[in-house]
């Protein structure tokens, strides 16, 4: 199948799912078993990329004082809960990334 | 000049006639004032993301050329699926050869926490013609959301919000652009120990830590990371879709499952 065919294909479904809502609003009501889970359907998935790439930034796992990004992803972590700032946390990881590689 | 006689107020059968050009000049005015200070004030509130999605669309530009995405399929990437950890994604399973349903099944699960930032707007824009729908569906993202989500905790009034919106998904959707270009132009150029990639972390780090806040939610989050580790050797990164899965299940049950 044509490379081009697949991405238009995940577009598509990327795009219904954020038009979802919008457009049944008022019209359709969805289970009340869905609107139950949407709220952990972030958490989940951003948890599930997240954790790996701080783990097992070589693809087995890597639990030491010398994983840099598993350092700088709790330092992150913390950053974030403290200020909620995106700004600080991106600086913050990337800095302690940077001293702790060197 | 117009004649007063144009203005709205003055006559009982005049306001049901009235057109865009029959408001008057000073009306037009403020209203076009708020709503491009509405969407200023969102472009503004978008702009310390761009810190984490510059490094992040250099990297995908790179990593789809490294794929074997040709740089046009690469760019019109960025407009297709507009959506950061997707593209990522995307091409990390074209690489590994990973069938049409496989790509697509993924690509629609890691989407699939758009539902809720459609569930939270919708009420919010129900009003706005279905251009306006179209287009703000079209540019939300996790980035845009987070953006939206604080403004309105902040503040949810204002007739020209849909603008605050409007303005905080274009400026991401032309960060977005530009640096996934110049990604694709720097390509292997780029130095290869500079660990950019982090960016993608970084930045979801950033947006899932103001969401944990309650236990359910920290039980959600502790369960995806784990069966996202212990599935990790899954093909074609099938963990991700098992460990967000998992997730999802535990945050169902614990909020009461089947009623």
């Amino acid at each position: 199948m044509s490379i081009w065919l697949v991405m238009a294909l995940c577009g598509a479904v990327t795009f219904l799912i954020r038009l979802s809502f919008i457009a049944a609003e008022g019209r359709i009501a969805f289970p009340s078993g869905f609107r139950r889970v949407l709220p952990f359907v972030p958490v989940a998935a951003l948890t599930a990329l997240v954790i790996p790439e701080l783990l097992m930034p070589q693809g087995t796992l890597w639990l030491a004082w010398d994983n840099a990004r598993l350092i700088a992803g709790l330092a992150a972590i913390v950053i974030a809960a403290t200020t909620r700032s995106v700004l600080w946390t991106l600086v913050g990881g990337f800095v302690v990334l940077g001293v702790w590689l060197s | 000049m117009e004649k007063l006689s144009a203005f709205p107020f003055d006559s009982g059968a005049q306001w049901r006639i009235i057109r865009p050009s029959r408001i008057p000049p000073i009306l037009m005015t403020i209203m076009a004032a708020s709503a491009s200070r509405e969407f200023q004030a969102g472009v503004l509130a978008l702009a310390p993301l761009l810190v984490g999605v510059i490094p992040f669309g250099m990297i995908y530009g790179a990593l789809a050329l490294s794929q074997g995405l040709s740089p046009a399929a690469a760019l019109a990437m960025s407009s297709i699926l507009f959506a950061g950890s997707a593209q990522f994604l995307f091409c990390q399973l074209l690489g590994m050869g990973a069938p049409v349903t496989v790509m697509v099944a993924e690509v629609g699960l890691l989407n699939l926490r758009h539902a809720l930032y459609s569930a939270a707007v919708a009420p919010r824009i129900a009003h706005l013609h279905r251009r306006w729908k179209l287009a703000l569906a079209y540019l939300l993202t996790d980035e845009a959301y987070a953006v939206i989500a604080r403004r309105e905790a902040a503040d949810d009034t204002g007739p020209y919000r849909h603008w605050f919106y409007l303005g905080a998904g274009l400026a991401l959707w032309g960060g977005w652009q530009l640096s996934t270009a110049a990604g694709v132009v720097l390509g292997a150029r780029l130095p290869a120990d500079w660990p950019l990639d982090f960016a993608l972390p970084l930045t979801f780090i950033a947006i899932v830590v103001p969401l944990i806040r309650n236990r359910t939610l920290l039980a959600v989050a502790a369960v995806s990371g784990i069966v996202a580790l212990l599935a990790a050797g899954l093909p074609f990164k099938l963990g991700l879709l098992v460990a967000a899965l998992a997730g999802m299940a535990v945050g169902w049950r614990l909020a009461g499952g089947v009623r």
